[in-house]
């Protein structure tokens, strides 16, 4: 990862911006914070954010450790990308799971997506700030991701249980965020909130910024199960009578939990080619989420209980 | 049950489209658009249109909301914009839109970031954190209904929060035969009434947010207008360069190594580059720039808006909350100011209490010295108040703890705002704007006296003090204080005591009982408790002071260990039973208005210097505790 940039791409005053914003957001976490903590999903965004805080801190090294909670269910490649980019930039990595949750047998596919949500990514990063004691999480989260999130604020204000009232947010006048805190309470800080999917792509061709390969089309073994399309990522995906996994040409829009990330049928094996692709898109990337799927109103319940 | 036919066309009509996915365009820097106007004007409704006319609404978000349409809709045969907005369940539930929601889009000329504010007048605070960042206010206005006093007071909010520049959507002309009389009345209206609010740009647009005309395409329906389509209009607007001075706050110092030491922040307004030479605010420190840090390297220059790393010859102590500014344009330097303030808490402005404030990446305590007047957000008439609450606007003198660097809002919307945050419950109670600098601050300078404080406690041979008694009315403070200060006295200190009720007879016999004047009591009583002290007196002082932030006031008036909190502890039932002075007999008939403990409440100190519980130990017993905590 090197943060030359070539001359032709000096002219984006767009991306110039998006970055400068949110390597201010990122700064005044550090000053204003005592305890910070940055959530790591090795996702595209993620590598977008860490490649931020690396120029926001530069010449020094990352000034708070990275949180990745792992629910055990994440594609192979994702955790291989995870430790290698962990060595490479010598993160401070912290990698949480919820062995409660891990104990009780709860997984993606016997418990059903809503459970294994809230007990191993919810609960297990409710777990993770408190046994820590972070007081402020910085998250990828973007608002043009989805309806709620479109309304929540840079600086957002969580009570000592984690809650989120959307409905008694902060007033966030210009930048002068409010980041004062009592004892307990913390703050969800989302860097990205103005930059789209497209941005986050054009952003990563610009910098040359590392992803995981899942990202560009290549055959991988699937099964299609009510019209999605589910890499088998290793043995422990149940087979259904007759399912036998197929070799198709595919790519991930946005990664998570193996069993519960639809593939879409891609030939998008270069950064060129999946922007080229964004550009025709139709469907907004969480689409390929079976867990946002529940309910419209399903994200911000979630994020009402503590999730990211 | 609800026919979605007609929205079932629209998405195989989007399907059949090929995408417009549009490049973040170079040549215009992102326009920060606010959408404001009264409730049912339609404002989701346009933001709605718009990304749905730019393609930006997904085949899987479409189709949600066809599904929400037939579920919430208000409108009973389409798609219902509105609902692409109103993300929050509560909104979908009441059909209105609560909270500001965030679009980011980009047309092939430029990239937009959107607000969209609610109108009821409850959500003004939401509404006023949408207007801070954005350059340009769509205001819509209903043609069939004109201007509404929702449409004023979002009118006056975008004036006192610096948009220069709006665009009068006269939206639903559908609804009234794309009449063009009827539009150019409105306009007439709307410009005559913004004349005094002196915008810019004042740009009328005939338009149907629910049909699409003058939106993104010209409209047929109005062959006569000949204005550009609110697209248009906002793709080419011109929002002005920025030619302000030099203004970086310092927001993060970057220790990298022994020899590195980095200014990192963003540059506010202005240029600056290697070589310039700056002032460090509100010291005022001249330094040169030695080098601009970025990490892709160092950097000739860095203009606003620019995060980079500034590194300062000779070094400075600069930290955190210190303005760098151009040394030969720079911004006021002072403690007193008048301001501007939206108050958006629920809990009313008191004058005289301390409040935390943030300017730039400054935090320092500030009160309101007084408030000038409140300003009618419909009518803009001054009127007189002692106090304000939510959603009122008032001009104020305001008083920092120390100097702070800034500049009028007017000129400058970086170093000109501030918010004022509850110490307490860290609530944000106000954004403000600041007019200008308060002269008489600067000209009063601190007297330096020959004989200073140590010099007078020397030749009285002990340590001044301040001792705080606080408690209910009841719980035994004057007595304890009363029995410490004869035992000092008779040891040979010198002491004053400073009672509740002999105060009120004189120096505050033109105060009352409301919070406010509470507030003022303290303030008073602070101030002359701190020039005792610096005669060299223990200074007692017995009230029963209720409020934690003005109790904290006094305490950062003095240095650190002056000031002793005893918190007197007893039970409200047992200073009823007690009642001294027949005082809560009165308060109980109703006699007394505003009596601590009953009708006005008391905090109790979280942390006291010393806790006296009333009910273990004699009023004696107590006062001993006391001397032996001031070292015998």
């Amino acid at each position: 990862m090197s943060f030359n940039r070539s001359a032709s791409d000096m002219d984006s005053r767009h991306l110039r911006q998006l970055e400068a914003d949110s390597i201010a957001i990122m700064r005044e976490v550090v000053a204003a914070f005592a305890n910070p903590v940055m959530l790591y999903s090795i996702g595209k965004d993620s590598s977008v954010l860490l490649h931020l805080a690396r120029k926001a801190f530069h010449p020094s090294k990352l000034p708070f450790p990275v949180l990745h909670v792992d629910t055990t269910w994440k594609f192979r490649e994702m955790i291989a990308f995870r430790d290698r980019a962990a060595r490479e930039l010598g993160l401070d990595l912290i990698v949480h799971v919820n062995e409660d949750g891990l104990r009780a047998g709860v997984d993606p596919v016997r418990s059903g997506s809503a459970v294994h949500t809230r007990v191993m990514k919810t609960e297990a990063l409710k777990q993770a700030l408190d046994r820590h004691g972070f007081d402020a999480a910085l998250g990828g989260a973007r608002r043009d991701e989805e309806k709620s999130r479109a309304k929540e604020r840079v600086f957002s204000f969580r009570n000592s249980n984690h809650g989120w009232d959307p409905r008694n947010q902060r007033p966030e006048f210009w930048q002068l965020y409010n980041t004062r805190l009592a004892h307990g309470e913390t703050m969800r800080v989302f860097p990205l909130s103005n930059w789209t999917e497209l941005d986050v792509w054009l952003y990563i061709r610009e910098q040359g910024i590392p992803v995981v390969p899942l990202y560009f089309a290549a055959e991988r073994p699937v099964v299609e199960r009510a019209g999605t399309l589910i890499m088998v990522d290793d043995e422990r995906l149940p087979l259904m009578d007759g399912e036998v996994p197929q070799h198709r040409q595919v790519r991930f829009r946005t990664l998570g939990c193996y069993p519960l990330t639809g593939a879409v049928e891609s030939t998008a094996a270069t950064l060129d080619e999946v922007i080229g692709e964004m550009r025709l898109a139709r469907t907004s990337e969480r689409q390929g989420r079976l867990i946002d799927s529940d309910d419209t109103a399903s994200m911000e319940r979630k994020k009402r209980e503590g999730y990211f | 049950m609800h026919d979605v036919t007609a929205g079932d066309a629209r998405l195989a009509e989007l399907q059949g489209d090929a995408a417009a996915y549009a490049d973040p365009p170079a040549a215009r820097g992102t326009l920060r658009v606010l959408t404001c106007g009264s409730v049912d004007d339609g404002k989701s409704t346009l933001i709605g249109r718009l990304l749905y006319d730019a393609r930006l609404v997904c085949e899987d978000h479409a189709a949600a909301l066809a599904r929400d349409s037939k579920r919430y809709g208000n409108a009973a045969q389409e798609l219902d914009f509105a609902l692409l907005l109103d993300g929050l369940e509560a909104e979908r539930q009441q059909g209105i839109t609560i909270d500001v929601a965030y679009r980011i889009f980009a047309t092939a000329r430029r990239s937009f970031i959107v607000a969209d504010a609610p109108g009821h007048e409850q959500y003004t605070r939401n509404m006023a954190t949408g207007a801070s960042t954005a350059e340009v206010a769509v205001l819509l206005v209903d043609a069939r209904k004109g201007l509404l006093p929702q449409t004023r007071r979002h009118s006056h909010i975008c004036a006192l929060f610096g948009i220069r520049h709006v665009v009068l959507a006269v939206n639903k002309m559908d609804l009234i035969g794309h009449d063009r009389a009827a539009f150019e009345q409105i306009a007439r209206d709307f410009i005559a009434f913004a004349a005094p609010l002196g915008f810019q740009s004042v740009v009328p647009i005939p338009i149907s947010a629910r049909h699409g005309d003058n939106v993104t395409a010209k409209s047929a329906h109005t062959p006569w207008f000949e204005g550009p389509t609110l697209i248009g209009h906002l793709e080419t607007l011109d929002v002005g360069a920025d030619d302000a001075a030099f203004r970086f706050p310092v927001q993060w110092v970057n220790r990298h190594a022994a020899d590195f030491r980095g200014l990192a922040g963003t540059v506010g307004t202005g240029r600056i580059r290697r070589g310039d030479e700056v002032v460090v605010l509100p010291v005022g420190n001249p330094a040169t720039v030695a080098r601009i840090v970025a990490a892709d390297g160092d950097c000739e220059e860095a203009r606003a808006g620019e995060a980079v790393t500034l590194v300062l010859a000779p070094e400075t102590d600069a930290a955190r909350g210190d303005l760098i500014a151009a040394r030969d344009d720079r911004p006021e330097v002072g403690d007193q100011f008048a301001a501007h303030l939206l108050w958006v808490a629920s809990t009313p402005l008191l004058p005289g209490r301390n409040y935390l404030m943030r300017i730039g990446t400054k935090w320092m305590p500030a009160s309101i010295t007084a408030i000038k007047h409140k300003v009618d957000i419909n009518s803009r008439e001054h009127l007189a108040a002692r106090r304000l609450t939510t959603n009122e606007i008032a001009f104020c003198n305001l008083a920092t703890a120390a100097p702070v660097a800034f500049d009028a809002y007017a000129a400058n919307r970086g170093t000109g705002a501030f918010i004022l945050v509850d110490r307490d419950s860290n609530e944000t109670l106000a954004a403000g704007m600041i007019r200008f600098a308060l002269r008489r601050a600067t000209n009063i300078h601190w007297e330096k006296l020959a004989v200073d404080k140590a010099a007078r406690a020397q030749l009285k041979r002990q340590t001044p003090r301040v001792l705080w008694f606080t408690g209910l009315s009841g719980s035994g403070k004057s007595t304890i204080a009363r029995i410490v200060e004869q035992r000092l006295h008779a040891e040979g200190r010198h002491t004053y005591m400073l009672d509740g009720d002999n105060v009120r007879h004189g120096l505050n016999r033109d105060l009352g009982f409301t919070d406010s004047d509470r507030v003022e009591n303290i303030r008073r009583i602070g101030e002359v408790a701190k020039l005792m002290l610096d005669a060299g007196l223990v200074v007692l002082c017995a009230f029963i002071s209720p409020f934690r932030a003005e109790r904290q006031m006094v305490r950062e008036l003095l240095q650190q260990g002056e000031f002793i909190e005893i918190f007197v502890d007893a039970p409200l039932a047992e200073c009823m039973r007690r009642d001294p002075k027949g005082l809560y007999a009165k308060a109980k008939e109703g006699r007394i208005k505003n009596f601590t403990g009953l009708d006005s409440p008391y905090d109790p100190p979280e942390a006291p210097d010393l806790r006296l519980d009333t009910t273990a130990a004699s009023a004696e017993e107590l006062a001993d505790v006391v001397l032996r905590r001031l070292g015998g």
